[in-house]
């Protein structure tokens, strides 16, 4: 079963990645971390993310495309990385977030993605539409 | 004059100590656990508010029925909740009314919880979880915090058990003496998973004392009060309290991670030691030696550091050497090479690391935290940070956490 760990950080942990002594902090533990996901050989995909302001966000309606600077939602927190994981089960993936060096103030939000028969399916419908 | 965080805290383990055993009278004689904690939640929530102002009621259990006799009489009359069970749980408690009035007071059958919690029909990741639940009202949402599962997930497994109970009509008894040593094994293994765990003698291992050690003391207070003959259960209270006794030594004051090697001594609670002592005492004498007891030994070794200034190692590895024969758990087999790597050196305690499994060890982050410390003192600098970055990247405490990249930045700089 695959599962999505989501990291967020706060704003003020995203302007300290400007500071080059709490980067290397961050990332003491953070490659460690990394390195132990992916010895566990569970690791399906992931990636860092740049700071929100770099996001650009579209919202097509009916008038067309509404397209503007910055991130989807202005939350406190904001999506900072994430990685893809196949565990058996939600208790695992919890234990492994659970191991996240969180900077002060950030966490993990753990969602179960589809399961691959509902894909299927789904992909089946879209090309019986088509057909 | 005590202060109101003091009262509260007496008031608070008062209704708890009136909750469990009146959860236990009535569930054990409806078999509806979850109807029970139903009718008792409310008159639980209304003597946490009224009793630090009234003080705590001379006859608690009374008090508590008292409360919670309109819920039982209306869910018996409605018969839509639970309908089954309601005209069983008010007869209970219309029996534990009676009883409670006698001056002999409620029988304590908290026991029976205990048992049932562990017994072997029920699923072992939840044993913990209900016993907590049943016996000290503990809610769903700080269990699952505790032991890292989704509150929503934890609320489903523990209703899962209690239906399991109710349906396969496991028994709420006291096993009788032919069956009863495998039988509290179980209750006691539950009542250490509550405490966490105690493996102290590796620096930086990251199975701790969770932030549960206080319930698991009470319930290994109660279980040797109700089976006071059972050197196991004695065993089992010396090494909570002899871990807990060590507590305000295991942080400094800024919250750093202090290994047990650098704790001020001065910092243990003498009280919880001589405690922990005299139930060893007391296991002792009933002549039957078990992992518990053998635990407590070796935490009582390492105890005597208060008196002596200096840790006998081979008493410790000596008392692994045993432990492993009775429990050869990942966590016990690792102890014995930390003590050994004290006792004997660093080579024989990598030699005792290498004979593990590679699959049991792979993601225990004590092994990488001692296969670090050990390859550090023999001078092994790469082997030892890449045991430091697998010990750091499993770590979920985030004090142990800055302790090993500590560790790991000397080693590099050294």
């Amino acid at each position: 079963m695959q599962y999505a760990l989501l990291y967020y950080h706060s704003l003020d942990e995203f302007t300290a990645r400007d500071d080059p002594e709490k980067r290397r902090a961050f990332w003491a533990a953070f490659v460690p971390y990394m390195k132990a996901l992916q010895d566990a050989g569970i690791v399906v995909g992931g990636a860092g993310l740049q700071k929100p302001a770099t996001a650009t966000s579209l919202r097509p309606d009916n008038s067309g495309q509404h397209v503007q600077d910055g991130p989807f939602a202005d939350t406190k927190e904001q999506l900072a990385g994430f990685f893809l994981i196949d565990v058996p089960d939600m208790d695992t993936a919890l234990k492994w977030a659970a191991r996240y060096p969180a900077p002060p103030g950030c966490g993990v939000e753990v969602r179960p993605c589809l399961p691959p028969a509902d894909r299927d399916a789904m992909l089946k419908m879209a090309t019986a539409g088509n057909g | 004059m005590p202060s109101p965080a003091g009262v509260h805290a007496t008031v608070e383990r008062a209704a708890r100590e009136s909750y469990g055993r009146l959860l236990a009278f009535l569930s054990a004689r409806s078999r509806d656990i979850a109807a029970a904690e139903d009718a008792l939640g409310d008159a639980f929530g209304s003597a946490l508010s009224t009793w630090p102002e009234n003080g705590i009621p001379d006859r608690p259990e009374a008090w508590l029925l008292t409360a919670a006799r309109r819920k039982l009489i209306d869910a018996a009359r409605r018969r839509e909740v639970r309908a089954l069970s309601a005209p069983a749980l008010l007869l209970a408690a219309e029996e534990a009314e009676a009883r409670a009035a006698e001056p002999s007071g409620l029988v304590d059958e908290r026991l029976k919880l205990l048992f049932i919690s562990a017994h072997p029909e029920i699923d072992a990741a939840i044993r913990t979880p209900l016993m907590l639940q049943t016996v000290l009202r503990l809610d769903a949402g700080r269990i699952a915090s505790v032991f890292c599962v989704s509150p929503a997930a934890m609320a489903r497994r523990l209703t899962r058990a209690k239906d399991r109970i109710r349906m396969q009509h496991i028994p709420f008894e006291v096993p009788s003496a032919d069956e009863l040593a495998p039988r509290l094994d179980a209750v006691l293994e539950a009542i250490y998973a509550a405490y966490g765990c105690g493996w102290d003698a590796v620096a930086g291992a990251n199975p701790t004392p969770n932030g549960l050690t206080e319930e698991a003391i009470y319930l290994g207070r109660l279980i040797v009060k109700l089976l006071p003959d059972e050197p196991e259960a004695h065993g089992l209270l010396a090494l909570m309290l002899h871990c807990e006794a060590r507590r305000a030594a295991r942080r400094s004051p800024g919250g750093a991670y202090v290994p047990l090697a650098e704790q001020d001594w001065a910092l243990w609670s003498s009280a919880l030691a001589e405690e922990a002592e005299k139930e060893l005492a007391l296991a002792a004498r009933e002549g039957r030696m078990g992992r518990f007891q053998l635990e407590a030994a070796i935490q009582s070794v390492h105890a005597h550091r208060a008196v002596t200034g200096k840790t006998d190692w081979d008493a410790v590895a000596l008392l692994y050497e045993g432990l492993v024969r009775l429990a050869p758990t990942v966590g016990a087999l690792v102890g014995r090479a930390a003590a050994v790597g004290e006792a004997v050196g660093a080579e024989a305690g990598l030699a005792l690391l290498r004979d593990l499994p590679e699959a049991s060890i792979m993601a225990y982050q004590s092994y990488w935290a001692l296969a670090a410390h050990l390859f550090s003192r023999l001078g092994r600098a790469d082997e030892a940070a890449d045991a430091y970055q697998r010990a750091i990247g499993l770590c979920d405490d985030p004090a142990m956490r800055a302790f090993l990249i500590r560790k790991a930045e000397d080693l590099a700089s050294a």
